[in-house]
């Protein structure tokens, strides 16, 4: 917690724990996890006398990262709360392409566009809110549902890539300082947004508390609904974001640019390796950069390996299990240190 | 005139029913200011009820709540919160994850230029647990870290926060051990002197006449009476009640002739919690397990159970040296732990009856024996659990049924050594007679019984021996019907000697 109280607090506690194990949290773990990794892979890399982290390499993980990115933060905000959302993929394809569609090609049209584009997205996070919360369905279900309705939609409706999007805003996909792209900032600032949201505000604390535990929040009089539904709209104007991000960089709408790159399954998994609780109450967006620039990281060590895709899978299934398994025995090693009695 | 004289809160012709069931049927509850007005009934009551209505978590089918003469309805808890009235809930209402700040001031934390003002949280807090007396607990700590007593003191902090003029406690001392309960006391009583009223919900007759100073009984949802407590002996309190008497009583201790051979043996057995334990449980004996909380009493039983196994010593069954390193082991030993948290570790809430009491056969046996239900309803009898037959989901039971489940689930697999934690906590009065005479007689069948319990007259009354542990390992062992001074000189770390 903040810095400030931990130097009155040794003296007070009674039974202060090893500091080392303290501070070894999911976060720390998982950003240990990165630099190990890049330096792994600079080794790799560096034996085929390439370079992992020159200007292509850093460009690479980033755009990577920023996509999935902006996804992952959305779900981290809903299963911090205690739910899920498998519909982000899908509705990552509509909004490319409802983005698209409406600026047709004209610069005037940009504004306008991004806002239906993400009117949209919130509609559809409002969607899955209220038949969680009102009609009482189970996340998974309720979003794999919304999930289903978006994909008849698209698959009915398109065959392909639509849309046309204007010069100007194709700077948003390509523009970089360096080699930063700009949209990898914007990502940034969206992490920046959130954390501060869900650590300093009182709908961010609120979240952390209806993903403990829904009951206790309503007793304490948090409106639990409200918040639930507020997770799900703010994961889906990311999802939304993201739709918009990979409309510029096509040029077009693109009904399929959700599903290909698994977002729905692969923004959970970054959730995760980044130490969130998938149960909810416990994580946090910072350690979901961390996971999101792990799996950037792994993806374009293995281009420059020229890696078979299939082995791909097999190793990130591999960091995923074990991530998961390591923080699964520190909550355990926590439990059994609660109940000394 | 003191503010004593003024009604804060007036209950009218209360009723609520769930799903058709009434459980309160109109309640009257007259609550004023600087008392402390205890409820008492049995489990199933509607005491419960009554509380959570008051604190708006459950809306009244009819009657009315008038706060200073004004009538009001909540939709909410947060509504009731504003009136002044908060709750402590029987079960603990933390977030383990967040800090002691945090969860104090949960769904009204304040803020200050857009942001939660975590500094003042943070002092706030301190300045509550100071003004209790509590400087072990950190507002920044996280709650998991903390102890059950601490946590209370959490729970207690966080109703007064909201500047409540009526409080209500449901069960407070359920999890406290007894050295706890006498600061719990003090604190009710400086509350109290502060003005505020005080609904105090428990079974503990002794707590209750020590602190109330009216007492409200309740029957099956119905009111039964209202008197000062100076004018209610135990006696009557308990009539009222159950609508019969039922005096402190155990069930006859065993005589020499019924203790068999050593059934568990421990020799110098420990491991991080626990050290140097040499404990001997004989068939036919039930020997007590005493100790403060924190003691190492639940480290024992989870021990030998095989959840946290010894790593030093030998434990023995029936005379062969074991490795238990599993509950798996364990049960196919022939061990039994009824643990002290029944809702998290004893029961699957939402299966039935049947499938909670042939779980553990299911799961340790082989073949026929595992599926066989035939003595099932025999089961069921023997610990006299009232169900609406055996598919009943366990969560609608009352704390003293599903605990009968749990022994239920034991018995299934005729264990030989039979440790039990905390066995009648938080149920009512005749539930616990009825699970004290199971042990007797399990105990007179052959069983071998450990009995770890808060509850210093239980201990004493059920066991024929007392060992008291103290900081980890054993502090010494006590003969039947040894005094409460005797346990607790043993149990804070003094000798024999020194109590005399």
């Amino acid at each position: 917690m903040s810095t400030v109280h931990e130097n009155i607090a040794p003296a007070r506690r009674t039974a202060a724990r090893p500091a080392v194990r303290r501070r070894l949290t999911p976060v720390v773990i998982v950003y240990l996890a990165l630099a190990a990794l890049l330096v792994v892979g600079s080794v790799l890399v560096g034996m085929r006398g390439e370079v992992l982290l020159d200007q292509a390499g850093i460009l690479n993980i980033l755009t990577r990262a920023t996509a999935l990115g902006v996804v992952a933060i959305g779900q981290t905000m809903v299963i911090l709360t205690g739910s899920l959302d498998l519909s982000v993929a899908y509705l990552i394809g509509l909004t490319s392409l409802i983005a698209a569609e409406t600026m047709a090609g004209r610069e005037g049209m940009i504004v306008p566009g991004l806002l239906l584009a993400l009117a949209v997205a919130a509609g559809v996070g409002l969607v899955n809110g209220l038949v969680i919360t009102v009609l009482r369905a189970n996340a998974f279900i309720a979003t794999l549902g919304v999930a289903l309705i978006l994909r008849g939609y698209l698959e009915h409706t398109y065959t392909g890539p639509a849309g046309d999007v204007p010069r100007g805003f194709q700077h948003l996909g390509y523009d970089r300082i360096g080699p930063v792209p700009v949209a990898a900032l914007l990502m940034l600032a969206v992490v920046a947004l959130s954390w501060w949201y869900l650590s300093r505000t009182r709908p961010g604390y609120h979240m952390y508390a209806v993903g403990g535990d829904v009951e206790v929040a309503r007793l304490s009089g948090v409106p639990t609904r409200r918040v639930i539904v507020t997770a799900h709209v703010l994961c889906s104007v990311a999802a939304g974001l993201t739709g918009v991000y990979l409309a510029s960089r096509l040029g077009s709408g693109a009904p399929y640019v959700g599903t290909d790159a698994g977002y729905d399954l692969e923004s959970i998994a970054a959730v995760v390796l980044g130490g969130t609780l998938l149960a909810g109450g416990r994580g946090g967006v910072v350690g979901t950069l961390g996971g999101v620039l792990i799996l950037a990281t792994l993806d374009t060590i293995f281009d420059d390996l020229e890696v078979d895709p299939f082995f791909k899978d097999v190793v990130r299934g591999i960091v995923l299990v074990t991530a998961v398994a390591l923080y699964a025995r520190r909550m355990m090693a926590d439990r059994a240190r609660g109940r000394l009695a | 005139m003191t503010t004593a004289t003024t009604t804060t809160v007036r209950m009218t012709g209360i009723s609520k029913s769930f799903l058709g069931v009434p459980v309160l049927q109109g309640v009257d509850l007259e609550l004023r200011g600087g008392e402390v007005h205890a409820v008492m009934g049995e489990n199933g009551a509607g005491k419960s009820t009554l509380l959570k209505v008051l604190a708006g978590v459950h809306r009244p089918d009819g009657g009315t709540i008038e706060v200073d003469g004004d009538p009001v309805s909540f939709a909410g808890p947060t509504d009731a919160q504003r009136a002044g009235i908060a709750i402590i809930h029987q079960e603990f209402t933390l977030l383990p994850h967040r800090s002691v700040a945090e969860n104090v001031f949960l769904g009204r934390e304040p803020v200050r230029r857009m942001q939660v003002d975590r500094r003042r949280m943070v002092a706030d807090t301190r300045e509550l647990l100071d003004w209790l007396g509590e400087d072990g607990i950190d507002p920044t700590d996280a709650v998991s870290s903390l102890s059950v007593a601490q946590r209370q003191v959490v729970e207690i902090v966080k109703a007064l926060s909201t500047n409540a003029r009526v409080l209500g406690m449901d069960e407070p001392t359920a999890a406290l051990a007894d050295h706890e309960v006498e600061l719990l006391y003090d604190l009710v009583r400086r509350l109290r002197e502060r003005g505020i009223a005080i609904l105090y919900v428990s079974h503990r007759m002794r707590e209750v006449f020590d602190l109330s100073d009216r007492i409200t009984v309740l029957k099956d949802g119905r009111f039964v009476t209202c008197a000062p407590t100076g004018e209610l002996t135990s006696e009557a309190l308990v009539r009222h009640m159950v609508g019969r008497d039922l005096g402190e009583y155990y069930p006859d201790r065993a005589a020499p002739a019924d203790l068999g051979p050593v059934r568990l043996a421990l020799r110098g057995a420990g491991n991080d919690r626990v050290r140097d334990l040499d404990i001997e449980v004989r068939a036919g004996e039930i020997v007590g397990l005493a100790g403060l909380q924190g003691s190492g009493r639940s480290a024992v039983a989870r021990a030998v159970f095989g959840v946290e196994p010894f790593t030093r010593g030998v434990l023995e069954v029936d005379g062969t040296p074991r490795q238990v390193t599993r509950p798996r082991t364990a049960v196919r030993l022939g061990i039994a732990l009824v643990t002290e948290d029944r809702k998290g570790d004893g029961l699957a809430l939402r299966q039935s009856v049947r499938d909670n009491t042939l779980l553990v056969r299911r799961a340790a046996l082989r073949g026929a024996r595992s599926r066989a239900r035939s003595d099932l309803p025999a089961l069921l009898d023997l610990v006299t659990v009232v169900s609406r037959g055996e598919h009943q989901e366990v969560r609608f039971l009352s704390g003293g049924n599903q605990q009968k489940v749990v022994l239920a689930k034991w018995l299934a697999v005729e264990p030989k050594v039979l440790i039990v934690d905390e066995p009648t906590r938080g149920i009512d009065v005749g539930a616990k007679r009825a699970v004290h005479e199971l042990l007797r007689d399990l105990a007179r069948r052959g069983v071998a019984v450990l009995m770890i319990s808060s509850e210093l007259p239980e201990l004493i009354g059920m066991s024929d021996r007392i060992l008291v542990m103290h900081d980890g390992a054993l502090a010494g062992e006590l003969p039947a019907g040894a005094s409460e001074g005797a346990v607790m000189a043993l149990a804070t770390g003094h000798g024999i000697g020194e109590v005399a």
